[in-house]
């Protein structure tokens, strides 16, 4: 644990074990309060959460088993200029992705500049069926999750962009209302920037992108269903925002239109915030076995039927092969200096790199290039000689498929754990959306590892959450 | 709103509902078990709550010979009947999941909550742990599922689907709780008398919570033509064949708008015949006639809504 301490730096204490001015307020009453009662109102937390159904549904798992994504008690607090820096980062990086996939899916300029190769146009992610579309605004990432992790005082990092169907902010605001509801006293002694307009912000942005001249546009959010891993979020976003939570099959296409059914027969739909990945979105284009999708949809879509949130073929920019180019895409499309920075990274594809990664692979962390959610990774400090073997192999039948970098020294929170208070590794994740402007809500879905040493936090990995306080100035 | 939608809230009232009425059936018969003096077999007692849930069939396939132990765990528990008081509720709170949204927080939390309260009882032995407590259970979560959903859900068509889901399943389960004891009700019956009878009636009474009214409305000896009387064509008792339409009848009158459709028929028709019924006539024609031409009409009617609004075809 001391061990630890020196090694990581805390987001409450300084290595000298001196707290932080923003956490002193907090440490205070933390002192007072015996561990006793926090374990009775984690506890008190996890019961509400059952209750409201705020669960997941784990892969692999029997159909219908739900989970809790464990919430821990101890907020992750962030300063005003911490935050402004970070939300001025993320903007900025959103604002050139989304610049990036309009240029990529036209005249690709980037390309011919010669600052991204021409290889990415072999991408798996990239949909030729976009080529030459025009989306509304030309936004084709409406809400992104960027994700981020601090080493140190000033340093942080972006460990990855989601720009394809990002999930968690219902955690982010479930997270804060858990808050208020268990610890009143705490929001009275802290100016916390409130964040619960992230609903309506959406709304307002999701209607900005209809197609031009729909007065009243009626916006739907498409779920692949109830048996979905993030069904509970879909429902409370849908019902956040007062629109309509459909699946493939309430909807169909005529027309050149997307319609729902109701029982007052079929109504016009406008925009579609869709929580289903492209390929399953729509049977006839991409894999005909969906069961989850709409026939023809793809088609009034690239015909400017019907507004998709996010547009098809955002994995290209998301993708972990193009992430090292997006500080090279902010200076390109916007001539401005990258505010965040990118973790350096090595390229499997790469002969130089992949040397560099065989021969150092117990103190990198390698990804799938596709992959997510944790899995399919290899944490080198934490791995076995027998799984550093196993995934040498794998990396050399395959290498373009790899990506590695460092191992961060990711942040600790203090963090609620059986024998008390304890520093577990954290990360976080702003959403940025785009529509009307590019703005985020003051507020982030903060993960927590919660095993001891570990660095993975993702919730299908045995990770939390946490409430994010942004203070105000 | 979405046919989806309207289908999902429709089914979970249903369903709902009909955990409560199968817990009501097994609360009686288990209460009748324990009269002293029953001469009755373990077949004769039990069978009947079996016909009422359309099990007598799949009961014998699996489980052979009639005890209540063995009937008490087809109807509550058994996770392979799809009408078991496990099976409706595990429905009930499948399709609330996928509607959350459109019902009211606190109606959603109801159905969750239940749901995990539910699971306690699972693996228990409720012959031996309190069957009577676990029908009270029942019979409360319903109660409190109606009440929450009726204090706290605008009244739109989402509500409307609920409460029109409610009372074709609680028209259905009051028929055939009738029609399963309608030997006992036929005139000419009572002169039979004794105490057997006596608890057979106010057990059917009790099973529709209407044991009291029928003191207070009739304020008499029980007299089976009363009972039925009571239970199909009074208005005021909740758990009648006429009470229950005279729900239906409007909110499909609210539902259809201007349209007209073979649902606001049928309903009219049936909702007519309550109304305007007499006893006298129904028992002429024969309680049983009536009462499985009711059940057909009502099940009919069942599968026009679902015609109608539920699963509404594309070209309309």
């Amino acid at each position: 644990m001391d061990n630890a301490k020196q090694k990581f730096f805390d987001e409450m204490s300084f290595p000298d074990g001196t707290t932080r001015s923003i956490y002193a307020e907090y440490a205070a009453w933390l002192q007072d309060v015996p561990h006793q009662q926090l374990e009775s109102k984690r506890q008190e937390a996890e019961l509400l959460f059952r209750r409201v159904g705020i669960t997941f549904n784990v892969y692999g798992e029997d159909a219908g088993a739900e989970r809790l994504i464990p919430f821990d008690v101890v907020p992750r607090i962030l300063a005003a200029g911490e935050w402004s820096r970070l939300s001025d980062g993320a903007i900025q990086r959103v604002r050139a992705l989304n610049m990036f996939l309009h240029d990529i899916y036209h005249e690709r300029e980037i390309i011919k500049a010669g600052i991204v190769p021409a290889t990415i146009l072999a991408n798996p992610q990239y949909r030729p069926e976009m080529y030459g579309v025009d989306v509304p605004k030309g936004i084709y990432a409406h809400i992104a999750g960027i994700d981020l992790v601090r080493t140190g005082e000033k340093d942080f990092y972006v460990l990855e962009d989601n720009l394809r169907t990002p999930s968690g902010v219902s955690y982010m605001l479930e997270n804060r209302k858990m808050m208020m509801r268990l610890f009143p006293e705490l929001f009275r002694r802290y100016p916390i920037a409130p964040m619960e307009h992230y609903p309506q912000v959406l709304l307002n942005n999701l209607r900005a992108v209809a197609q031009a001249g729909v007065q009243e546009p009626t916006v739907v959010l498409l779920t692949p269903g109830a048996y979905n891993s993030a069904y509970f979020e879909h429902a409370f976003i849908a019902q956040q925002m007062g629109i309509e939570l459909v699946e493939g099959q309430d909807l169909f296409v005529r027309n050149n239109a997307v319609y729902m059914r109701t029982t007052e027969g079929p109504k016009r739909v406008d925009v579609i915030y869709r929580r289903i990945d492209d390929d399953f979105i729509d049977p006839l284009s991409f894999r005909p076995d969906s069961m989850l999708g709409v026939p023809g949809l793809l088609s009034v879509y690239r015909n400017g039927g019907v507004t998709l949130a996010n547009a098809v073929g955002t994995g290209v920019a998301d993708d972990k092969d193009t992430y090292i180019y997006v500080p090279e895409m902010i200076r390109f499309y916007l001539g401005e200096k990258p505010i965040l920075s990118n973790v350096p990274t090595y390229q499997l594809s790469k002969a130089g790199d992949l040397k560099y990664v065989l021969d150092n692979l117990q103190e990198l962390v390698v990804k799938e290039v596709q992959g997510s959610g944790g899995y399919g990774m290899l944490v080198g400090p934490a791995a076995s000689k027998q799984e550093l073997e196993d995934f040498r192999q794998r990396i050399l039948a395959n290498p373009a498929n790899y990506i590695a970098q460092p191992t961060l020294a990711l942040s600790t929170c203090p963090t609620l754990v059986e024998k008390g208070i304890a520093p577990r590794h954290v990360d976080l994740r702003p959403f940025v959306l785009s529509g009307k402007t590019v703005s985020l809500v003051p507020g982030a879905l903060c993960r927590v590892a919660l095993r001891e040493g570990s660095l993975v936090v993702n919730s299908s990995q045995g990770g939390g959450t946490k409430d994010t306080w942004i203070l105000k100035d | 709103m979405l046919s989806r939608t309207a289908d999902h809230l429709y089914w979970m009232a249903r369903y709902i509902e009909r955990a409560e009425n199968m817990a009501r059936v097994l609360d009686v018969t288990y209460n009748m078990s324990l009269v002293p003096d029953s001469l009755q077999s373990a077949t004769s007692l039990w069978e009947p709550a079996l016909q009422i849930a359309g099990g007598v069939e799949a009961y014998r396939q699996y489980y052979g010979g009639i005890t209540a132990a063995g009937v008490v765990r087809f109807l509550a528990m058994d996770t392979q009947n799809p009408s078991s008081i496990y099976s409706v509720l595990r429905s009930a709170r499948e399709n609330a999941r996928a509607v959350r949204v459109t019902l009211s927080a606190e109606t959603w939390e109801n159905i969750n909550t239940l749901w995990l309260e539910f699971t306690q009882f699972v693996g228990m032995d409720l012959m031996q742990k309190g069957l009577g407590e676990f029908c009270d259970w029942v019979k409360s979560r319903s109660h409190l599922f109606r009440g929450v959903s009726f204090g706290t859900m605008l009244r739109d068509d989402a509500f409307r689907f609920l409460r029109l889901g409610t009372f074709i399943e609680r028209a259905d389960n009051t028929a055939r709780l009738l029609d399963v004891k309608y030997h006992l009700l036929l005139p000419g019956n009572e002169e039979v008398g004794g105490a057997v009878d006596y608890y057979e009636w106010s057990a059917i009474l009790r099973a529709v919570s209407a044991f009291h009214a029928y003191q207070k409305v009739f304020n008499d000896a029980i007299e089976p033509w009363r009972v039925a009387e009571l239970l199909v064509l009074r208005e005021d008792m909740p758990r009648s064949l006429h009470a229950c339409f005279s729900e239906i009848t409007p909110i499909l009158e609210q539902l259809s708008g201007r349209h007209s459709n073979e649902c606001r028929r049928l309903a009219g028709e049936m909702h007519a015949r309550l109304r305007y019924g007499r006893m006298n006539d129904i028992f002429q024609k024969g309680l049983h006639e009536f009462l499985t031409d009711f059940i057909i009409s009502n099940n009919n009617l069942g599968v026009e809504i679902q015609r109608t609004f539920l699963n509404a075809p594309i070209n309309t």
